[in-house]
């Protein structure tokens, strides 16, 4: 195992290399830099020129690639041009909203999805399958931002029922220790405030979790319908166990083996949706951060950032590969 | 820190328009608004938090570093000028000068400043300070000279100490002197708009002590890469507004409580929680659900329900023009008939009408009606398609191709809605006989990139005034060649250095009306509407003044009891 | 928002795969199930539906999609549904049910372009690494592992960013997105191939590599990737959509793309909710029939419910 991890980290380098060198070509080759981004309506060509020259655009790619290597090396991923912070003072802050949001989503997706997939499974063509059949249909067809629209005009603006911007109501003052928002409420024994941000991650969460919610349902059927199929199950059920132990200790077990993977490969699926669900509730994470680096031509979030998501999936995928040892012996002893 | 010009909406300007004039305005902008315009507020409570809506953090909180309009707001509750403009109007009145004084030949200003005040800090505000503050932006050096930098100290005092950029001109700063209670600021020259300009809240006075401490300037890795290493911009402003820094958590709120030893009436509130929210629908969402009391740059199709919904709108009088920009090095926009057949084509009252709020005027030159320099009798361009296509057959031009450009991600005060104006104007030229190659870029940095270097045929564009003077408007258009608009009629550049180099006020304003005709007759371009921008607050929400030029402050503010 | 996970699941059955001979059997059987398949005929009927409608654009629409008239606008108000207009006008006075009718010309071209250009350049990678294997499979998996670990909606936005705003460059921003989502397909499915037992038959018979690939391998492995293109025309749609709600897309704000359309609504909620309906619908109910087509495709060609 610790071998595999490890080999799998070592695949991070050349990732890491090739997607530095990529980045890096991709952002100078975007028409327009962000001198223009810095001046705005009052850029004239020699303003712009100045600004370039300030910012080291002026000189050859390689000679900046070779500088910017040789600071990423210390860690260092520069400044960035739309707020003047540090890149990695921006990721710190911004990061843990993402995770804070992309981990509710998941909850809310696991929590409602694996129950009502697995009753599904169980009951083929009964009302709760047709029912979860739909409503997976219309989770996964619904585009993101709309339904994070329905759900804050519905329940920020016309009911009131839950907050539809930010993180938390701005008139609270707490410490941040973590910068995850809820865990920072209850570490600090703070709970309103732990409690207000919980309120402010409901709409977002939701607005996310429906993708990997109907995902997760189809799967979660799918996977007890096939593996109620299999020998060893109707073996078990033969010997006389009854339903509910043949239930836990085989069916669920290896359903969860395809949600695990799900859950995997949603890492990518869940930023791309934070881009979109974050620019909705202005929720202030790295998804619509990295959008807007984009669209400002801010070089140094754009490759600190897209190397940093790159990290990340990786490791990601590594620990659900991982994890797949423990819920199946048969992948840890291959 | 350092200021970095974003999609903020630019601003500052002072208007010649009285005090009287904007108040009418005002009251007859709709029952909600009066309760808010002036500050009766008997049902008003003192303390209490207000949270506003901005469409993003300031960049910096050193007012000599910034531009954009979001980080002006806060500075303009932080730090105060040596003078300012009357609350809603547009002369100058003192603020931190009691009285100020030219020489006869202009290039000697007496500043008696106020006694008694305190920065944050507790240190003293003095003549020793205010010199110290103009020194120190007198001697910026290296990226501080960058005009993404110090836009206003450029715009208003063109140079610096040692400029590093030959483009750069002489400073119109020469020295500052302390005399007991006065400053003396010495000029290079006379300027008509030293005194309006020390109104930009770029000119605020900070406490020395804290700009050395916290390192204002400190700069390092100069040239190359620059970093702005201090935290007085970032964490440390320290001046001597109504309001003090408490916390600025980025991306977050930045929080302003109450400066207790403020020397004139203490701010109402507790504190002003600014939360960025950069969706205009999501802040219009915010309001309405109780999470923000207000906000900024009302889309025009709000206001109706807003105030339906017993919100409060307030109107800044229009101190802005949007137009139709021809780059006039491009084929078939060199042609006059052809540009003369593009304004017949557009039907800019149907526009405006449309989609612009009531008060909104269809524009018939390049800036508002409340300058002075407006000409009366302009060159009109009345919406008639029979005329245009007429015009394009006389051109000789057959079969006239145009591209017309329009900004992405983008709402701008004199432009909420760049496609709507586009597909409008679009459907308009082609109903004229015009073939439209729509062209379109994200505002910042690609469609202005490509407007600066010539890129465009059509375009959208406009402008908010910084200055109360035509040269602010029609100067920074048309005074120097710029390749956004092409080669102009010759005589309008030299006409427009005249009137902006004399002296005499009457004499200005006969050069810049008939430099208006002159402009107009030529048609570097269509302008088609004067808009007035609008905030919106809660119920109960009183004593914000809205300014044509954006000086406005919390601390009259109060909340409903 | 891609639908990867299902592709990933129908390579993963398709593993087990059918044998040459048995080819041709799979795809007869496959269809007769899916004549039988209820999932399968709503799918193809709102999937003909949508392509019905795309093609006879022009005779179904009441109005030209792109002529404006503000005669009736004010800002926030927009006439409603009408005698003349069903679905109302939209905020620029045109007819929003000839805008939904031509919207669909806009999705299917999307869907189908970027699909093509992904699937070509994915299936042509894929069959590179699954052909010849050692280090050609190592470097083109590692170019596939770097555009995976991007998100894919960051890759399309930068590759909207760099081609500028065209109709162009959103149907090649979401063809990048397909291109690692099939290059790992077929190369996983024909990796399973190449160690079959038809395959290693062959071999030992001494026909080529080349064509045991060409003619055995290749048309086996190609059931996953029906059943994706189907699911990557779901896609298409939901990405443009999003792409447009960002801002990316054609420089032409009058041409009726269902995303945009739905997206600008977002201004007017509050005063037109009808006009988020309508595009909102015509996404929705798109989407579903491709998604239903696919999963139909997918049951239908997966050997192991055959029995």
């Amino acid at each position: 195992m610790l071998k595999f991890a490890v080999r799998r980290l070592l695949l991070l380098i050349p990732i890491l290399l090739g997607l530095s060198i990529l980045v890096f070509l991709f952002v100078r080759a975007l028409p327009g830099g962000p001198e223009t981004a810095l001046l705005g309506e009052r850029s004239t060509p020699e303003r712009a020129a100045a600004v370039r020259a300030a910012y080291g655009l002026d000189r050859p790619v390689y000679e900046q690639y070779a500088s910017y290597m040789g600071r990423v090396a210390k860690l260092d991923f520069g400044v960035s041009i739309q707020t003047q912070q540090p890149v990695t003072e921006e990721i710190g802050r911004r990061f843990p909203a993402t995770v804070e949001l992309a981990t509710m989503a998941i909850l809310f997706a696991v929590v409602i999805g694996i129950p009502l997939g697995f009753v599904a499974g169980r009951r083929p063509s009964s009302w709760v399958d047709n029912l979860s059949t739909v409503g997976s249909l219309l989770g996964i067809a619904i585009p993101v931002f709309a339904l994070g629209f329905l759900l804050k005009y519905l329940f920020a603006v016309k009911l009131g029922w839950l907050p539809g911007t930010g993180r938390q109501d701005v008139r609270i003052t707490t410490e941040h220790p973590t910068g995850f928002y809820v865990l920072d409420g209850l570490l600090t024994g703070d709970l309103p405030a732990a409690w207000d941000a919980l309120k402010h991650l409901v709409l977002p969460a939701v607005a996310l979790g429906t993708i990997p919610l109907a995902i997760i349902t189809r799967i979660t059927r799918a996977a007890v319908l096939e593996t109620g199929n299999e020998d060893y199950v109707r073996t078990a059920e033969a010997k006389g166990m009854t339903r509910s132990v043949v239930t836990r200790r085989h069916i669920l077990r290896n359903a969860l083996l395809p949600v695990v993977t799900i859950i995997g490969l949603q890492t990518g699926l869940l930023l791309s949706g934070a881009i979109l669900t974050e620019t909705v509730f202005a929720f202030g994470g790295m998804g619509s951060f990295m959008a807007s680096a984009l669209f400002t031509r801010d070089f140094p979030v754009i490759q600190g950032g897209i190397l940093f998501l790159a990290v990340v999936f990786v490791v990601v995928n590594l620990l659900v590969d991982i994890s797949y040892g423990f819920i199946d012996p048969r992948v840890r002893a291959s | 820190m350092h200021n970095l010009r974003r999609q903020s909406f630019p601003r500052r300007g002072a208007l010649a328009l009285g005090l009287a004039g904007l108040l009418v305005g005002t009251a007859a902008c709709g029952g909600n608004s009066e309760d808010t315009g002036r500050d009766t507020g008997s049902a008003a409570q003192t303390g209490g938090t207000l949270v506003f809506g901005t469409s993003s953090d300031p960049v910096s909180m050193d007012g000599a570093y910034v531009s954009d309009g979001e980080s002006l707001r806060v500075v303009r509750q932080l730090f105060e000028t040596l003078v300012t403009t009357v609350p809603g109007g547009t002369e100058i009145e003192p603020l931190l000068a009691t009285e100020y004084e030219p020489s006869n030949d202009g290039k000697t200003w007496t500043f008696t400043l106020r006694k008694g005040v305190k920065f944050h800090d507790g240190t003293a505000f003095d003549a020793k300070a205010v010199c110290f503050n103009f020194d120190r932006w007198y001697n910026f050096k290296g990226v501080q000279q960058s005009a993404s930098v110090s836009y206003y100290w450029q715009t208003v005092f063109s140079g610096y100490a040692n400029n590093e950029d030959p483009s750069l001109g002489q400073s119109l700063y020469q020295n500052c002197e302390v005399k007991g209670d006065q400053a003396v600021i010495n000029l290079t020259s006379s300027s008509a708009s030293f005194l309006s300009g020390l109104a930009l809240a770029s000119f605020s006075i900070a406490s020395p002590t804290a700009l050395q401490k916290f390192e204002a300037d400190k700069v390092t890795g100069t040239g190359k890469e620059p970093r702005f290493e201090g935290t007085f911009g970032t964490k440390n402003p320290v001046g001597t507004g109504p309001f003090k820094l408490e916390t600025f958590e980025p991306n977050n709120r930045l929080v302003l409580a109450r400066f207790e030893d403020y020397w004139g009436d203490k701010a109402k509130l507790d504190k002003v929680i600014l939360k960025p929210i950069a969706d205009g629908p999501a802040r219009r969402q915010a309001l309405e659900s109780g999470d923000i009391q207000g906000y900024d740059l009302v889309a025009p199709g709000d206001l109706t329900a807003l105030r339906g919904a017993g919100f409060q709108i307030l109107e800044r009088p229009a101190f802005n023009v949007g137009y139709v920009g021809f780059n006039t090095a491009k084929a078939p926009l060199d042609n006059p008939k052809i540009r003369q057949a593009v304004a017949h084509a557009l039907n800019r009252e149907a526009l405006v009408r449309a989609k612009y709020p009531p008060g909104a005027e269809v524009a018939k030159q390049f800036m508002p009606p409340s300058l002075f320099g407006y000409a009366k009798d302009v060159q009109a361009y009345p919406y008639d398609v029979a005329k245009a296509k007429a015009l394009i057959a006389e051109s000789g031009v057959t079969n006239p191709t145009v591209e017309f450009w329009y900004p992405t991600g983008v709402s701008r005060p004199y432009m909420p809605d760049p496609a709507a104006n586009f597909q409008a104007f679009s459907a308009d030229l082609t109903a004229a006989g015009f073939t439209v190659v729509p062209k379109s870029a994200p505002w910042n940095p690609d469609y202005l990139n490509t407007v600066d270097t010539g890129g465009t045929g059509l375009r959208l564009l406009g402008w908010t005034g910084d200055f109360g003077d035509p040269d602010n408007f029609i100067g920074t258009f048309f005074r120097t060649k710029q390749p956004a608009w092409g080669p102009l009629e010759e005589s309008i550049y030299a006409d427009l250095e005249a009137a902006r180099s004399e002296p005499d006020e009457d004499k200005r304003t006969d050069l810049y009306e008939a430099v208006n005709k002159k402009i107009m007759a030529f048609l570097p371009g269509v302008p088609y509407v004067h808009t007035k921008p609008a905030l919106a607050f809660a119920k109960g929400v009183q004593g914000y003044v809205p300014s044509p030029v954006s000086i406005e402050d919390f601390s009259k503010v109060s909340l409903p009891s | 928002m891609s639908l990867t996970a299902g592709a990933d699941l129908a390579a993963g059955s398709a593993d087990s795969g059918a044998t040459g001979e048995q080819a041709a059997g799979l795809y007869r059987d496959a269809f007769r199930r899916l004549r039988r398949s209820p999932t399968a005929i709503v799918g193809a009927a709102l999937v003909a539906l949508f392509v019905f409608v795309a093609v006879f654009a022009p005779l179904l629409a009441p109005y030209s999609p792109t002529a404006v008239d503000l005669t009736d606008i004010r800002p926030g108000v927009f006439p409603g549904p009408s005698a003349e207009h069903p679905l109302g006008l939209d905020q620029l006075g045109r007819d929003e049910l000839s805008r939904i009718i031509y919207g669909a010309r806009y999705s299917l071209l999307i869907g189908i372009v970027s699909l093509s250009l992904g699937a070509v350049v994915g299936l042509a990678l894929g069959l590179l690494a699954g052909a010849f294997g050692g280090w050609v499979d190592g470097l083109v998996m590692r170019l596939v592992d770097i555009m995976l670990a991007v998100p894919s909606l960051l890759l399309a936005i930068g590759v909207a960013a760099l081609l500028g705003p065209r109709l162009l460059s959103v149907m090649i921003a979401i063809a990048v997105v397909n291109v690692p989502i099939f290059a790992r397909l077929l190369r996983g499915s024909m990796l399973a191939q190449r160690r079959s037992d038809y395959a290693l038959a062959a071999r030992s018979l001494g026909v080529t590599r080349g064509r045991i690939v060409l003619q055995h391998v290749f048309p086996n492995s190609l059931a996953p990737v029906i059943v994706q293109g189907t699911l990557a025309l779901a896609t298409a749609i939901i990405e443009a959509a999003g792409l447009a709600f960002l801002g990316l897309g054609s420089a032409d704000p009058a041409i009726p793309e269902w995303g945009r359309m739905l997206a600008e609504t977002n201004a007017f909620l509050a005063s037109a909710p009808l006009l988020a309906l309508w595009p909102g619908l015509a996404i929705v109910l798109s989407v579903m029939g491709f998604y239903l087509l696919g999963e139909a495709l997918r049951e239908a060609l997966d050997p192991k419910l055959r029995r």
